[in-house]
């Protein structure tokens, strides 16, 4: 049950960004392209789904657990620090020089297209790497152990 | 009045948002799960392992499916117009790839479910890669001319 739900949530989650066109980098850079070609009409799909999620969420949180057990899984992090900070800028530069972000991305390998895999396969190897970082061994602080 | 504002292309625009929305909510009323695509993708690789793996492939396998589902129901292409450039291509992957890990999350997961919840870091994530974004295009299309 728990795999049929999230196979469906992915499912619409895809729809949305074919029907909204998020899935077209060059519809997204056009979005960003505020001094030139500027296409608005994306800020209408962030808006729509955040609104409805906002919403949404209200709702499921009246419960106390989700529908299939478990409990909300929710990030605990409240810091403003310079690794979210610079890994988000980060993430808006590879953004800006493509348009495609990870979920598009994902959703866009459907149409075969080799830029779509170059672009995945690159994405994949960023994301080894954040992780790779983020492994004990490679932290560089030398805090003493208690 | 700028071109692409018809309300057609604003009706598109927010019934995405809409899905992109449902399907979060969805995930967590179910799942108790952000719907946050960088977090589902980066933990599917190795060495990383728990028990939502099957979830997080079934997440992935709804976003691969749902373009061709769209094609197939509505007998409409799903246009989708990147660089070609495969320097870019794989610049602009592990930048996104990178970040969206560093960043604890990307346009889904700090975008639309973290700003819904109004959570401070995913706020100033948003905030962080939309500038960001932003600036890149402008030097890519106006101060470099790409």
């Amino acid at each position: 049950m728990q795999i049929v739900s999230t196979f469906i949530a992915g499912i619409l989650f895809g729809l949305g960004l074919v029907v909204s066109g998020l899935i077209n980098p060059a519809k997204v850079l056009n979005f960003l392209d505020l001094a030139g070609t500027w296409d608005p009409s994306l800020a209408f799909t962030m808006a729509a789904a955040i609104l409805t999620t906002a919403i949404g969420y209200r709702i499921v949180f009246q419960r106390r657990a989700p529908l299939l057990g478990g409990s909300f899984q929710l990030p605990a992090a409240t810091d403003l620090d310079v690794r979210l900070v610079g890994g988000a800028a980060l993430f808006g530069i590879g953004w800006g020089l493509i348009g495609f972000c990870p979920g598009p991305a994902v959703a866009a390998l459907s149409s075969g297209m080799t830029s779509t895999m170059v672009f995945v396969g690159a994405m994949l190897a960023g994301m080894a790497l954040a992780r790779a970082l983020d492994k004990p061994s490679f932290r560089l602080s030398t805090q003493p152990k208690i | 009045m700028v071109e692409s504002l018809s309300t057609e292309n604003i009706l598109a625009a927010a019934t995405g948002g809409v899905l992109i929305g449902i399907a979060a909510v969805l995930l967590m009323a179910m799942t108790g799960r952000i719907a946050g695509v960088s977090g589902f993708v980066s933990r599917l690789l190795p060495p990383y392992t728990d028990d939502a793996k099957a979830s997080r492939l079934a997440f992935v396998a709804g976003l691969v499916a749902a373009p061709l589902i769209y094609t197939a129901t509505t007998a409409n292409a799903v246009a989708i117009t990147v660089s070609n450039s495969a320097p870019l291509l794989v610049v602009g992957g592990l930048l996104v790839g990178f970040g969206a890990v560093r960043g604890g999350g990307c346009t889904s997961g700090h975008g639309v479910c973290g700003t819904a919840r109004l959570s401070p870091r995913s706020i100033v994530a948003t905030a962080v890669f939309m500038v960001t974004g932003i600036v890149t295009v402008f030097v890519m299309r106006h101060v470099i001319g790409a």
